[in-house]
């Protein structure tokens, strides 16, 4: 969900993009990062941990802290709050 | 190899104001960033500062981040590299740095002096299930609400009554989300008055002594048990209360990033007053290394507007220690170390003071 309306900000997105999210395509806009676009779309797991599979979510927002790291376009561990959404990517939880 | 006369790591109020401050010394500059943008933690802060005028009171922490940008787009001498981190400096005067697409790509550049900017990191809380989608640090969720106009859920608790926590309710409540209540462990709210009056005056509770025992969920947060805690923070049996949430905001403070300092090679200290290991510095942000300075949050958890001053300071000096002397050295330099001792005289500020002179060479 994105805010709609805010006392003082403005948000000027990008243009809408699509990606697809394990199989299934979705929308974001462009440029946000991939795991705000992920988040705004109701996903809240975004991997699964290696050993106990315990479900990962966003949690820093600023490339620290491990909790985002997803397999785009093929490449395993890729920081998704960092990293910005383009049109036709891949996106899939890792584990 | 390129060299440059300095290189700032980290962009946010401190790398920012230390960049171009030293740019005005003449210094050629490369200004490294990990973010999607420059700014650090200022572009999500909606709230206007305090302190003077020359501290940028009374304007919102995102624009100050703006007016930053568009100076340094002004200045042909700092060079901007984003979305990249420097991962380590050398004995032989080398700092790497990852860039590219998920960092797959090195380069080596040689800076006559470094300033490292890094910042913090926030830290965790102990407690079960702590690891759910859904438990959010207060930074990530000022960057998913303020900066991309995502909502990261519709109904949160607040973990901490400190100035992070009482500023992001409100934001939060100005996004237009339920915010259940602030349970702060202390037995009293550590942040400015006008912050949390603004929370109180719209009926959120802010419980003292209290704090969550365990957030319960599947595959992400659906509710909280918070509990009153005594005097050592043990748990008061019969007191847990439960709450219907779906959003866990960790406001319980920060931590000096440091990894880069260790690495180089500088005498650190753990200081408590300021919040975790630092590098131990000179009153202008030298630290035991002669070519390396430091300033912000790395050098110790304080604001905004105190790690602008330091930025300033660093900058100051660390073009100067390379011969490069702004033609008002010593007029700025004296003003910069007044406006910080301006902006730390007050209670607040007081183990912050005791803190700094610890780190003190």
């Amino acid at each position: 969900m994105r805010i709609q309306e805010h006392p003082i900000l403005h948000f000027k997105p990008g243009k809408k993009v699509s990606f697809i999210f394990e199989g299934k395509k979705m929308e974001g806009y462009l440029d946000e990062p991939i795991a705000a676009a992920l988040v705004a779309a109701g996903i809240k797991v975004l991997s699964y941990s290696r050993k106990l599979k315990r479900p990962r979510g966003f949690f820093c927002a600023i490339g620290n802290c491990s909790s985002c790291l997803m397999k785009v376009n093929g490449i395993p561990n890729v920081r998704t709050c960092i990293t910005r959404l383009e049109e036709g990517m891949i996106i899939e939880r890792q584990c | 190899m390129k060299e440059y006369d300095i290189i700032v790591v980290g962009g946010g109020p401190a790398g920012l104001a230390a960049a171009t401050t030293a740019a005005k010394c003449n210094a050629n500059i490369l200004l490294v960033d990990d973010g999607l943008q420059l700014g650090g933690q200022l572009i999500k802060q909606t709230h206007k500062f305090f302190g003077s005028t020359e501290q940028f009171a009374g304007i919102r922490g995102i624009d100050i981040a703006h007016n930053f940008i568009d100076e340094i787009s002004h200045l042909s001498n700092i060079e901007i590299l984003t979305q990249s981190t420097a991962t380590g400096f050398f004995e032989d005067g080398v700092l790497t740095i990852l860039e590219g697409y998920n960092g797959n790509r090195l380069s080596k550049v040689k800076p006559r002096r470094l300033i490292i900017a890094t910042g913090a990191s926030e830290n965790m809380l102990s407690f079960i299930n702590n690891d759910l989608p859904g438990v959010y640090g207060a930074g990530a969720v000022q960057t998913l609400m303020n900066v991309y106009g995502v909502i990261p859920g519709r109904a949160v608790l607040m973990v901490g009554a400190g100035n992070i926590g009482l500023i992001v309710s409100y934001q939060l409540l100005q996004a237009g989300i339920e915010v259940k209540a602030i349970v702060e462990a202390l037995p009293c709210i550590g942040g400015y008055w006008v912050h949390a009056s603004k929370i109180r005056r719209l009926g959120i509770p802010i419980y003292t002594r209290c704090t969550l025992k365990e957030v319960k969920g599947k595959e992400e947060v659906e509710s909280v048990t918070i509990c009153n805690i005594d005097d050592k923070f043990n748990f008061i049996p019969g007191s847990e209360r439960e709450l219907s949430v779906d959003t866990i905001c960790l406001a319980v403070g920060l931590s000096p990033l440091a990894e880069l300092l260790w690495q180089a090679g500088c005498e650190m200290a753990y200081i408590p007053e300021l919040c975790g290991y630092v590098a131990k510095r000179d009153e202008n942000m030298k630290t035991s290394l002669d070519h390396i300075y430091i300033a912000g949050d790395v050098a110790g958890i304080e604001e905004a507007s105190s790690a602008m001053v330091e930025g300033q300071i660093a900058g100051l000096n660390a073009a100067a220690s390379l011969g490069l002397y702004h033609e008002k050295y010593r007029e700025l330099n004296l003003a910069f170390h007044r406006q910080l001792l301006q902006l730390r005289h007050n209670e607040v500020s007081e183990s912050i003071t005791r803190g700094i002179k610890k780190a003190t060479l």
